[in-house]
């Protein structure tokens, strides 16, 4: 001590406790940053990851497993992400209501809460997928232009180039998007729930999948010929102007030729 | 021409006539509201002056929503035009067809007049003058004797539809090159790109259950002369690259680990094949539904395509890419009449 204390006015006591000083600083700082952020994500995550295996156990696990391994009719959700968990929950669609040819959309049977903390458990089993964030699904930053272009080539065969849907094979189909919420068509998209392929991040980046939303968005407005029939094409179109358009001319032509009372 | 006095009936009508239907004549006369009742009559008056007025209405009101609501840019301004502008049209012709319509059924006089029909045949001197006349002009011309004019006459007359018919076979192409048919912009070592983003697609990054839209390298408004081109090419080279789990796939070749990739045109009439099922590795066609299997080397199971969808091989390149080994074994899309199988 008395060393150090004697060389306390050498010309280079300054930098030498300058850079002692700037050590400590970035030490402690380093520490206490990892720490925070360490601390912060454990937590949250072990508590919801706790909360959703409770609720997977009680939930989930009569189909899919108790670890989620999967069973005869219902696939391992090991590995899905949380992506997966987000949309089938959030839209309904699991718990599923009954064994049909495909999950169908209903009011979904878990709050919001329960719905992340469900994701935590399925996403702690294996890497998938993760939630997006509100910022990547806000259909007023997406390009819709150019959202158009690739929904009309990745989408539209079976949604339909107006979104409102169509059928598939044996009972399943795609479902109308147009009401979807930004955050379910973006989950979709991530995790191919069902029938539908997976539209990865090297398939459609996440701003064009921001696009494709945009998009969908910008097609709440409505069609600017009016009456759109459902959307469902020809077999829409067809039935009204046989039934209505024909049934019209016919009571013209009946009016025309009966007698005036 | 209007007669109850001169029934002349047909011989032949009448031997046709099944025995004991008597021609029951006309239903007695009723006379309307209108013929009897003067009141009746001015209301009638009134409600085709009221049409007619309407359908003034609507004239006018299609003139004001013209200013008034024009179409601008937003979808909803386009609908409020469309429609006030349909509902103007809409009362200003059905106005004056309903009120002319009604006027002659309810002012105008209803008196039920008959009109026989006259035979078709005409009499048999009429017939035989006309025969006549033919075989006079015929004499006079001498078609039979002058062979030279006949020749000529039919020689013209087959040319005919030739300044007709080959412009209008011209522009329907005006091509008859059918080798392009047979090949696409598919060579050895052509990149897969995605459409319609154009960026390569490395094998690793196609995750089980992935569909990607696909066109090949070059297919790109830069590197084409022209539009016409690019469309004719992408046509043609459009591609579905599907990645399944490996012990699913029948077999094997052309593929890579998993990743297989088939031309999206369907082999029926040669709509894009696109509707792919994740669980059950079917592709269908949206225009008449036929089902190629994606495990099974893209065979038909059911619909109207008689033929499997052409296989693209592909592996990849030293940077991970995909890559075509090859074009088409194949030429893709619907049958024509100069491919051998």
């Amino acid at each position: 001590m008395k060393a150090i204390a004697a060389r306390r006015h050498h010309r280079q006591a300054p930098v030498v406790l300058l850079v002692l000083a700037l050590l400590v600083m970035g030490g402690v700082y380093a520490a206490f940053a990892t720490t925070s952020a360490d601390a912060t994500v454990v937590t949250q995550s072990d508590d919801d990851v706790e909360a959703g295996r409770k609720l997977f156990a009680a939930n989930c696990a009569s189909c899919h497993g108790l670890n989620a391994e999967g069973r005869q009719n219902a696939p391992s959700l090991v590995g899905v992400g949380a992506a997966s968990v987000y949309f089938q929950v959030s839209t309904g669609r699991m718990p599923m209501q009954a064994d049909a040819p495909q999950a169908e959309a209903k009011p979904p049977q878990f709050g919001e809460e329960a719905t992340r903390q469900l994701a935590a458990y399925v996403a702690s089993l294996g890497a998938g997928p993760a939630i997006p964030t509100e910022d990547q699904v806000d259909p007023a930053k997406g390009d819709p232009a150019s959202g158009m272009a690739l929904f009309r080539t990745n989408c539209s065969m079976c949604h339909a180039a107006s979104g409102a849907g169509g059928a598939l094979t044996q009972g399943k189909y795609a479902p109308s998007v147009l009401n979807t919420d930004p955050a379910a068509i973006y989950t979709a998209m991530a995790t191919g729930p069902q029938s539908m392929p997976v539209f990865n991040d090297m398939t459609l980046t996440p701003e064009e999948k921001r696009d494709i939303i945009a998009f969908i968005d910008a097609q709440k407005e409505g069609a600017p010929g009016g009456l759109d029939l459902g959307q469902i094409g020809p077999v829409g179109e067809g039935m009204w102007a046989f039934i209505v358009g024909m049934g019209l001319l016919i009571a013209c032509a009946v009016w025309i030729g009966a007698k005036s009372s | 021409m209007s007669t109850n006095d001169t029934p002349r009936h047909d011989e032949l009508v009448v031997t046709h006539a099944p025995e004991g239907v008597v021609d029951p004549g006309l239903p007695p006369h009723q006379p309307r509201l209108g013929d009897t009742d003067p009141k009746a009559s001015k209301r009638s008056e009134r409600i085709v002056a009221a049409l007619f007025g309407l359908s003034v209405l609507g004239s006018i009101g299609v003139v004001v929503a013209y200013f008034a609501f024009p179409p601008g840019e937003s979808v909803s301004s386009i609908q409020q035009s469309n429609m006030f502008l349909g509902l103007g049209l809409a009362f200003c012709f059905a106005g004056i067809g309903f009120g002319a319509v009604h006027w002659a059924k309810s002012i105008m006089n209803d008196h039920e007049k008959v009109e026989e029909r006259h035979p078709q045949r005409s009499s048999d001197e009429d017939r035989a003058a006309a025969v006549e006349v033919l075989k006079e002009g015929a004499a006079d011309s001498g078609i039979a004797r002058r062979s030279a004019l006949k020749g000529g006459l039919i020689t013209a007359l087959a040319l005919l539809p030739l300044p007709v018919a080959l412009p209008l076979i011209g522009n329907v192409g005006a091509d008859w090159d059918v080798s392009k048919f047979r090949h696409t912009m598919w060579r050895r070592g052509t990149r897969l790109m995605t459409d319609p983003t154009y960026r390569p697609i490395r094998a690793a990054d196609v995750t089980i259950g992935s569909v990607v839209h696909v066109i090949p390298e070059g297919l790109h408004h830069d590197e084409l002369e022209s539009d016409q081109s690019f469309m004719d090419e992408k046509a043609k080279a459009v591609v579905l690259l599907v990645r399944l789990d490996e012990r699913d796939l029948k077999h094997t070749e052309g593929s890579y680990h998993g990743i297989v990739a088939f031309s999206k045109i369907c082999t029926h009439v040669g709509c894009p094949v696109a509707l792919y099922e994740q669980q059950t590795h079917h592709l269908l066609c949206p225009c008449h539904q036929s089902t190629f299997d994606v495990a099974d080397g893209a065979k038909v199971v059911f619909g109207p395509a008689k033929r499997a969808l052409p296989q693209l091989p592909i592996t990849v390149d030293d940077e991970g890419y995909l890559i075509a080994t090859d074009d088409f074994s194949e030429p893709i899309g619907p049958s024509f009449w100069e491919r051998v199988k």
